[in-house]
């Protein structure tokens, strides 16, 4: 005890540390060797599912949309799902059963990490595996005759983008609702029609107009476009405008989940 | 007076001798005022015991001192740091135990004590080692690669010590730290409290158990209902509030009653110890009044006897 002493903090405390950024990874990373098999599993056959259900089924009917192969039109679609489930699921249940059940935040409060380095690393992860697994329905539909692209290289930062998004708005949820049953609410009136009415399984301009423009303040929309995009060639003007909806949509996010996460952590 | 008094006085007027500092300390939830205007200061090296009934406003204290909870009015310093102004700087130099466990269940001994070598900034090269000592420490090198859930309940009350220790921090708070354990798992925990005030670590530890606050606390703070209603040593306390001994009366209600009634004409303060009743100061008992009350059983009084007489659930 004597030999050591603690680390004298130098000047004023910085407003972000990168020290609490790796103190609250090094606690993911460790998790994540354990939990890295089932999460690929699932983040693998899910997508093989999606493709062999809707593809071969609905393909059977409709063989192009949009001037592509259902099966491709689908398969980068499904990136878009995925990274919505990763992220959104994630920052929903982990983050309520870590504040709630497991109190790890009030353990990590105590120590020198402030809420909103909390939730910026928390998401930061989030959004990473989101990112990384996000590819996966890419990888799959590469199968089933998806020919790959070298604008396929930035589908992982669009879906750490849209992960970001995503996850802060699942832990901005996790703040907000009473108990893990709410997530039901959450679930099938917020989550549901953002996955089935974002592009992912038809084109949105099929929706009546009303729809059709409630998909545009869909963020995950713009997902879709930027992977198909990214996929089958870009529209610079319009991709530029996709990227800064869903910058604006995770910058949004992070300012309301790190208040109500505040709220909820510090009495 | 020697030089290193003398250092020592110079730095206590500067703050620098001072663990902990809180002056005028207010907390309100709604209409309930939890701590109401608390002054608590700890000086370097001592352990202070925090000692009250459930709801007097230990918990919500602790977690002001970590920035945890917002303050009403009133300032805390931790180590010569404001918080919550400097809160980062304070929570980096101490180390906390929590009331509940909050240790991560799914990792192993040594992996939440890696967390949290990141977490306090222990740099890379000593991590390994600062790891290691704290596992030494908490008895757990053995343990060190079992899984959190798989260890004993006392194994993790000691992992949580350790994690609190692993920066080797100057000033360390217990929070209620051997709430709901066996015997055996208290005394394990005491001694590692008792090797750290050895190390010259502060400590202040919140407690409602009155044995832990005698056997470790070198001062005792009594709260209740928000307020500090008695500070000093434990024998200080007891010659100030209960004296040196007490008699414990046994009987039927009725005979408990009389005994009530003859120590009150006595002179003598009394309190119900469950089936029987306590006479305290007892060593300023008059012979009359010995006399009537007949045969008890004489005991060395407690800081149980300080803590009921000055918290007012005495039934008188």
């Amino acid at each position: 005890m004597t030999t050591q002493t603690t680390e004298p903090f130098a000047g004023s405390p910085r407003w972000f540390e990168l020290a609490a950024f790796t103190g609250v990874w090094k606690r993911e990373t460790t998790l994540f060797r354990r939990y890295w098999v089932s999460t690929t599993f699932a983040a693998v056959v899910e997508p093989v599912i999606y493709l062999l259900a809707f593809g071969f089924g609905l393909g059977s009917l409709i063989a192009v949309m949009n001037g592509i192969p259902y099966i491709e039109f689908l398969g980068t679609g499904v990136v878009a799902t995925s990274v919505l489930f990763t992220s959104a699921f994630s920052g929903m249940f982990q983050t309520f059963v870590r504040r709630k059940f497991q109190a790890t935040y009030d353990a990590m409060l105590a120590a020198p990490v402030d809420v909103h380095e909390l939730v910026t690393a928390e998401a930061g992860w989030i959004a990473t595996k989101a990112g990384v697994y996000g590819c996966a329905p890419l990888v799959v539909a590469m199968f089933f005759g998806l020919d790959p692209a070298p604008g396929m290289l930035v589908v992982p930062l669009v879906g750490f983008l849209t992960g970001l998004g995503f996850g802060l708005f699942g832990i901005w949820c996790s703040a907000v609702v009473p108990s893990i049953d709410s997530f039901n609410y959450i679930i099938s009136a917020v989550i549901t029609p953002l996955f089935l009415v974002a592009g992912t399984f038809f084109p949105v301009d099929q929706l009546p107009g009303w729809a059709g423009a409630a998909a545009v303040i869909n963020p995950l929309y713009h997902c879709v476009q930027l992977v198909r995009h990214a996929a089958f060639g870009f529209e610079p003007l319009l991709d530029v405008l996709h990227v800064g909806v869903l910058i604006l949509f995770a910058v949004g996010m992070w300012l309301i989940a790190v208040r109500y996460m505040r709220k909820r952590l510090i009495d | 007076m020697t030089a290193r008094l003398q250092e020592q006085q110079a730095a206590g007027e500067e703050g620098a001798g001072t663990a902990l500092a809180l002056r005028g300390v207010v907390k309100r939830f709604g209409d309930i005022t939890a701590v109401d205007h608390v002054d608590l200061i700890v000086p370097q090296g001592i352990c202070l015991g925090l000692l009250g009934p459930n709801g007097a406003g230990k918990s919500t204290t602790m977690r002001m001192i970590t920035g945890q909870a917002h303050l009403d009015a009133g300032s805390i310093e931790v180590l010569g740091h404001p918080v919550p102004a400097h809160s980062k700087h304070a929570r980096a130099e101490m180390g906390v135990v929590p009331q509940l466990d909050n240790l991560d269940v799914e990792l192993t001994a040594r992996q939440n004590l890696e967390v949290f070598a990141h977490l306090y900034r222990v740099p890379r090269a000593r991590r390994r080692d600062a790891v290691d000592r704290a596992l030494r420490m908490a008895h757990l090198v053995d343990r060190a690669d079992t899984k959190t859930d798989e260890l004993s309940g006392g194994m993790r009350r000691r992992l949580l010590v350790a994690r609190s220790l692993v920066h080797s921090p100057r000033f360390v708070l217990l929070d209620e730290p051997t709430v709901g354990l066996d015997p055996q798992v208290r005394q394990e925990l005491w001694s590692l409290v008792d090797a750290l005030r050895h190390e010259g670590v502060s400590v202040l530890m919140s407690t409602h158990y009155i044995e832990e606050a005698e056997r470790l606390a070198d001062e005792v703070a009594v709260m209740s209902r928000g307020r500090i209603i008695a500070r000093g040593t434990p024998a200080g306390l007891r010659d100030a509030h209960v004296g040196r001994e007490a008699v414990e009366y046994y009987g039927s209600p009725d005979r408990l009653g009389e005994v009530e009634t003859i120590a009150v004409e006595g002179g003598l303060p009394t309190r119900r110890t469950g089936p029987s009743v306590s006479v305290l100061r007892a060593e300023h008992m008059p012979e009359s009044t010995a006399a009537l009350l007949g045969a008890g059983a004489r005991r060395a009084s407690n800081l149980e006897d300080v803590f009921v007489s000055l918290t007012g659930e005495t039934v008188e």
